[in-house]
């Protein structure tokens, strides 16, 4: 597999803020990559210089081997986080006319079909749903058949059946062989839907591979989550990592039975008490200790 | 409520004044205007009627007549006599007269300002024994609506093309439309063309239905050629489009858009001689306001609807409105950006 897109050390500076500060990656042609972190973390600053639509202050994008142009810009497809379209046009003519800015068209019924807009195609695109609006974005980032498409943030603001929809389509996208950036500040869906994963905070990447190779390589055992008003003592003598985050007690084991023999004193409701694999969500904030350590 | 109405009011006011575009331009907006007219209306105030003086020198001599001392009244010496005529028939000259042995004097029986420009004449002419003679100029009138009607049709392309494309693309710029289109192969100088095209075709039809409504209903004159007619309106509109570019290339405040966009019409609607001519006023006004494309456009418009000019009589103008246009669009796109960055 070639390498469809490269960035090498961007930066970007405004005044008294270095919102990317050195940021290098490279995606493997038909995977999907996602760019992880928190609102500010510089995700979307990122892809925008990638996009060509944010000068850097430094730094260099190659598609496919040769500098980010032309070519990219035509063989690209983008779906911004917010973005305006032109009013008054209906859905099908705002796809028709993003389709007639490219030599390469995709068909646009099919387009229509995988993005759920057939009964839509004669509204005001400035009447639609939020979820309705975020296919439409989709569906103009897929006119012109992309070889590479970037998705910022496509699942903010959506409920949860209109996520699960969204990654479908996703997964669609890239069963095509279609190359995907992601950006998003949702651990799971990353998980659910990337091969590789770059983690930004503060403008920097912190961590970057496979999501699962990432977890493998950082923790051993499982996390066991109970509720802190359930905690009838301290935790001192458990010899284990322990967070609390938003009141909910984690810890980290390698041996869940002795794990759970020795909380079992402490704990007035063991029906709480759940056990699960280490997230993404865990990773982060072991990373950046954005949660309380205990 | 206070308190309500107290937040609302500080978050727009730090907007206002955080936004220093168009704080900047509030503060130089009045001076602008207060300059500008003081320039184009100064002296002892604004004559209200153009009086052409029929005689062999450019001076002059207010001795001559009474009525040549009249304050508020514009004195243009006029060396000749068919091109005096011309101008009182355009409305540009309210009324002509010739003062020695042969005391007359010409006046367009169809211009309002004319006929009180005659009473003041008369009246003062009575005090020296009435000799003043009416003579008339051959030909049909020329109505003021005839005259007026360019300048009318002049003025709305104006406020379309600038308006309609300058504030339109700073808010595609303000909304973020700009930044999704540039994350398409679509270059600037494609986008600026689809605007130009996209207002000219929407001004030509405009213009077009109301030139021919006014025209079948109110019978205006036409002596040219229907063809140069369009191909003024067509260069005219492009040079105005281009302009509207210019001034949307960067800004991405509206307040700031509008306030520019009206710097550049106001002074336009006033000195390309929409409503009335500026004749007899001074060089200065005069020359700044042949750099505005809708005089030249107007003087075109009323050239071949009321003189009949060919394209080769307003070559000159359309060369200068083609030029105009040539420099708004390199400039326009040359400082031309997608977004704010």
């Amino acid at each position: 597999m070639q390498i469809a897109l490269e960035a090498r050390n961007l930066v970007k500076r405004y005044p008294g803020v270095v919102a990317v500060d050195g940021v290098s990656f490279k995606v493997t042609e038909g995977t999907c990559f996602g760019l992880l972190g928190p609102n500010g973390a510089g995700k979307t600053t990122t892809v925008e210089i990638i996009e060509g639509v944010t000068p850097a202050t430094a730094g260099e994008v190659y598609y496919f081997g040769e500098l980010a142009g032309r070519r990219f810009r035509e063989e690209a497809g983008i779906q911004f986080q917010n973005t305006a379209l032109q009013d008054f046009l209906t859905v099908r003519e705002t796809l028709e006319m993003f389709q007639k800015l490219y030599d390469r068209h995709a068909d646009l019924e099919r387009i229509i079909e995988d993005c759920s807009l057939g009964e839509l195609l004669n509204r005001d695109n400035r009447k639609l749903s939020g979820g309705q609006r975020q296919r439409l974005f989709l569906a103009v980032a897929l006119v012109n058949e992309p070889r590479l498409v970037f998705l910022d943030e496509p699942t903010t603001g959506l409920d949860p059946q209109a996520r699960r929809n969204f990654w479908t389509l996703v997964r669609r996208i890239k069963a095509n062989g279609t190359t995907i950036i992601l950006t998003t500040h949702y651990m799971d869906e990353a998980h659910v839907l990337c091969d590789e994963i770059a983690i930004m905070d503060a403008g920097k990447i912190i961590a970057s591979g496979a999501p699962d190779e990432l977890l493998r390589s950082r923790y051993e055992g499982l996390v066991i989550e109970l509720p802190l008003e359930d905690l009838s003592r301290d935790l001192d003598g458990i010899d284990h990592v322990v967070y609390e985050n938003q009141g909910i007690v984690e810890i980290m084991s390698t041996d869940v039975s002795s794990s759970l023999e020795a909380l079992a004193p402490r704990v007035q409701n063991l029906n709480r008490i759940k056990i699960r694999q280490p997230n993404l969500e865990d990773l982060f904030l072991d990373l950046t200790g954005h949660s309380l350590r205990s | 409520m206070l308190k309500r109405i107290y937040a609302v009011f500080l978050a727009r006011n730090r907007e206002f004044v955080r936004d220093r575009g168009t704080l900047a331009w509030n503060i130089l907006m009045p001076v602008i205007l207060v300059f500008g007219l003081a320039f184009v209306f100064g002296g002892e105030g604004r004559s209200q009627y153009t009086v052409g003086v029929l005689q062999s020198s450019s001076e002059i001599d207010a001795a001559d007549h009474p009525f040549l001392e009249s304050r508020y009244i514009d004195f243009v010496p006029v060396t000749d006599e068919t091109d005096g005529f011309r101008k009182v028939e355009r409305h540009r000259l309210d009324l002509l007269v010739r003062f020695g042995d042969e005391r007359r004097y010409w006046v367009n029986p169809e211009s309002p300002t004319g006929y009180f420009a005659e009473r003041l004449l008369l009246q003062s002419d009575a005090e020296v024994g009435g000799q003043m003679q009416k003579a008339q100029i051959s030909g049909d009138p020329i109505r003021y609506v005839d005259w007026v009607l360019p300048g009318i049709l002049g003025m709305n392309m104006m406020f379309s093309c600038l308006f309609g494309v300058g504030y339109v693309v700073v808010r595609y710029r303000k909304n973020g439309f700009l930044k999704r289109l540039r994350a398409t192969p679509l270059r600037p100088a494609e986008f600026i063309v689809a605007q130009v095209a996209s207002r000219l075709v929407l001004v030509l039809i405009v213009t077009t239905f109301v030139y021919l409504a006014t025209h079948v209903i109110l019978d205006t004159r036409m002596d040219g050629s229907y063809l140069t007619l369009l191909l003024v309106t067509v260069v005219g509109c492009i040079s105005m489009v281009s302009l509207g570019l210019l001034i949307a290339a960067r800004v991405t405040s509206e307040e700031l858009a509008g306030g520019l966009l009206n710097m550049i019409s106001w002074p336009m609607m006033i000195l390309s001689g929409v409503w009335f001519s500026l004749e007899g006023a001074g060089p200065a006004v005069q020359g700044l306001a042949n750099i505005f494309p809708l005089t030249h456009i107007l003087d075109s418009a009323r050239a071949v609807m009321l003189d009949g000019a060919t394209l080769l009589d307003i070559a000159p103008s359309m060369i200068m409105l083609t030029l105009l246009s040539l420099a708004f669009l390199a400039l326009g796109a040359f400082y031309f950006r997608w977004g704010p960055d």
